[in-house]
């Protein structure tokens, strides 16, 4: 089959490789109608994320048809239509039983090594690097899925592709970032990065019943985007954020404030860009957290600040003065996709949400690199890129 | 928990390389004060020596404090206490006042650091000892893992008091037998395709919460082993602890035991006992193509790339 495969530093290509195969008796093969291009691939692509490997299969975002099932696996039948979430999870541990899908304490074969950098080894990640399960990704015409009686969902009426695909991972993980916030009536939600994850968090957030929703970046097409979606923007290139959004909210500050950026972000001004930039590549820090740093500063005192970027390692400068002092709560995670799987799909089909909207460009699995090269550039106006094998 | 050196030694052998770092840098740094101190400032060679003595403590600094391994090089110290005290005791020797009780202090402190050089030194070449659970000392390498498993404590007891399910989640195992009368006959994997087996008996088993065994008179590779089950709290399940015992009886077996274990025994106890939950709890070892042999805990750190296998 083809497959879009890492093979270094900003560079994919995609390459002929075999079929996948049963490997435990819970798996299911998959033949991929549709998969995506996420924010979290390029940070494998930009190489922050260690363990990737030459030649590793990339993408987690990925729909289709079974085509093989496991022994073990009563739930799905070949022919079955499935969306399939990121995070690889058993549904037996206790984890798992508490619907923290995505820390689940059995799906990381290779737990071992994500011990030693973060102490516990979260679920493994389809196409996510060896340290997260060295499972081969979704860019690709079929897919092997783990623990298929658990995570993927059966979509049994006619909603295409594109309403349900981004029900794999930034749907949910937008919806999570508002949902951490615990939004009630009267709060101001502040979203860095008006990516699709952040505009997913800026719906999420009106759906939760948020009274103003504030989108920040520095992209005029893609704060369009979620202004459309009804959010107030500020593009931080144009404005000092935290006098802004002071501003917006009368000294408040924004009640939660939502970090859909994570360790690759930019700073408008060059010296302290420069500064983390070098840090980062010489591998003191693993992350550029301006937006993180930003949020927890911008937040309103007893406020809550979600984290939904993702980060790799260790960051730097890190206000923790501030976060202490103010009473502030931090809440984080990748998104624990297969909790939200049901209640977001039900949404999708009565209406509240079309996630179609993000979608900018199509094209077939074989433009991988071009679509890599354009997302991770912003080039002509690239907001999301589904590929067709 | 230990194995090789032990970790204390090797921490004790640092602390005393950033003192020689400490004492060295003054001493080359300030040879005069120095003499003043210790009492030895009216002889004209007092100088030159402390410079000679702070260079060498320099040198005691580099190698205790460069070295992976610094526990080893403790022995420099000693040598080189050896030296001052011969110093120090001619020193006093011809001196009265003061001075001499100056020199009589300086002496009293380098003889109480060369006790401590001597006790690191000798812990440093003792092998390691651990105290067996009967309160006898043995010679062993001992690793202890623990994990919860979210099952009841009676099934998680049962699945593993039958040894021949053992070799399903233990990477170095190739097979268990249970041979009756509470005896098992083990095989496992050596380097260079080899294999090494034993004899093991049930020394104690009590249903649901502890199970011990021990290779029996004449195995090859001396071992054993026990397992506490116990509830977690809180309905989480069962609380797990595994203590292993190699007990080498000549020093090369040790070695092909530890190799036979890995590089990193301790690492590979822990991903034994995570394989242990997968199979409790999942029904089977979780593979992926990155290590799709599943049990082989070298593939942890040699991964093939992502892609299906053929
Ligand atoms: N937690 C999860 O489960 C999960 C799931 C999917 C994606 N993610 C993460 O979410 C993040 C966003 O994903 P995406 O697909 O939208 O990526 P994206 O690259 O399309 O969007 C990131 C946006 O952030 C903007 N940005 C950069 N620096 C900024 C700053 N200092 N302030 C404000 N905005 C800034 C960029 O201009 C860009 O528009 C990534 O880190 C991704 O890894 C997390
Ligand atoms: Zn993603
Ligand atoms: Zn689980």
């Amino acid at each position: 089959m083809k497959a879009t495969c890492w093979m270094g530093r900003n560079t994919v290509e995609v390459q002929e490789v075999p079929d996948p195969r049963i490997l435990n008796a819970r798996d299911a093969v998959v033949r991929i109608t549709s998969t995506a291009i996420c924010g979290s691939d390029l940070h494998l692509y930009d190489g922050y994320i260690p363990t990737v490997k030459k030649g590793d299969i990339l993408g987690h975002e990925f729909m289709g048809e079974v085509v093989e099932v496991g022994s073990e696996v009563s739930t799905l039948r070949v022919g079955d239509r499935v969306v399939v979430p990121f995070p690889i999870a058993c549904g037996n541990c206790a984890a798992c039983e508490h619907g923290l899908y995505s820390v689940c304490e059995n799906s990381n074969p290779n737990a071992g090594l994500a011990e030693k950098l973060m102490g516990h080894s979260p679920a493994g990640i389809f196409g996510y690097s060896h340290m997260l399960g060295g499972y081969p990704g979704g860019q690709a015409e079929y897919a092997r899925v783990p623990f298929a009686d658990v995570g993927p969902i059966k979509i049994e009426d006619d909603l295409p592709d594109d309403q349900v695909l981004f029900l794999s991972d930034i749907l949910p993980t937008g919806w999570m970032g508002a949902e951490m916030c615990d939004i009630k009536p009267g709060d101001v939600i502040a979203v860095w990065g008006a990516g699709p994850v952040g505009q997913f968090a800026v719906a999420s957030a009106f759906l939760m019943g948020a009274e103003r929703v504030i989108s920040i970046d520095r992209f005029p097409y893609r704060l369009k985007r979620a202004e459309r979606a009804g959010a107030e923007t500020l593009n931080y290139e144009e404005v000092d954020i935290l006098d802004a959004l002071r501003d917006m909210t009368a000294g408040r500050g924004p009640d939660g404030c939502i970090d859909a950026v994570g360790m690759e972000a930019h700073h408008p001004t060059g010296l302290v860009h420069a500064y983390d930039r070098v840090k980062q590549a010489t591998r003191m820090e693993t992350e550029r957290p301006h937006a993180l740093r930003e949020a927890i500063m911008s937040c309103r005192n007893g406020g809550t600040v979600s984290v939904i970027g993702v980060y790799g390692g260790l960051l730097d400068k890190f206000p923790m003065g501030s976060l202490m002092n103010r009473s502030l709560t931090l809440r984080s995670g990748q998104c624990h996709v297969q909790r939200y799987l049901e209640p977001l799909l039900g949404r999708i089909r009565n209406g509240d949400i079309d996630p179609s909207f993000v979608i900018s460009h199509r094209m077939p699995l074989e433009d991988a690199p071009r679509g890599y090269e354009m997302f991770k550039n912003k080039q002509e106006e690239c907001n999301k890129v589904i590929l067709t094998p | 928990m230990s194995e090789g050196h032990d970790r204390t030694t090797d921490r004790l052998a640092r602390a005393l390389g950033w003192a020689s770092l400490g004492l060295g840098v003054v001493q080359v740094a300030a040879p005069g004060a120095v003499s003043r101190l210790s009492g030895v400032d009216d002889s004209a060679r007092a100088r030159g020596t402390i410079l000679l003595v702070g260079a060498r403590e320099l040198f005691h600094a580099a190698v205790l404090l460069g070295s992976r391994n610094p526990a080893s090089w403790v022995w420099t110290r000693v040598a080189g206490d050896a030296l001052d005290l011969t110093a120090l005791g001619q020193a006093l020797a011809n001196r009265a006042g003061r001075r001499r009780g100056r020199v009589a202090a300086v002496t009293a402190a380098v003889a109480g650091i060369t006790a401590v050089d001597m006790y690191t030194a000798v812990r440093a070449n003792r092998p390691h000892e651990d105290r067996g659970e009967d309160g006898r000392d043995e010679r062993t390498m001992n690793l202890h893992a623990a994990i919860t498993i979210n099952r009841p404590r009676e099934e998680v007891y049962r699945y593993w008091r039958d040894f021949e399910n053992l070799p399903r989640f233990m990477a170095h195992l190739e097979s268990v037998e249970m041979v009756g009368g509470g005896r098992s006959r083990w095989k496992a994997r050596a380097p260079l395709k080899k294999t090494v087996e034993w004899e093991a008996e049930i020394v104690e088993d009590r249903s649901g919460e502890l199970i011990a065994w021990r290779s029996t008179e004449g195995a090859l590779v001396g071992n054993s082993g026990s397992v506490r089950f116990s509830d977690a709290p809180g309905g989480r399940g069962t609380e797990m602890r595994v203590n292993l015992g190699y007990d080498p009886p000549g020093g090369k077996i040790g070695m092909t035991l530890a190799r036979l274990l890995g590089e990193h025994p301790e690492q590979q106890v822990r991903d034994d006992l995570r394989r242990f939950k997968q199979v409790v709890e999942t029904g089977e070892v979780v593979r992926s193509e990155g290590s799709p042999e599943g049990t082989r805990a070298v593939r942890q750190l040699i991964q093939r790339p992502a892609q299906p296998v053929r």
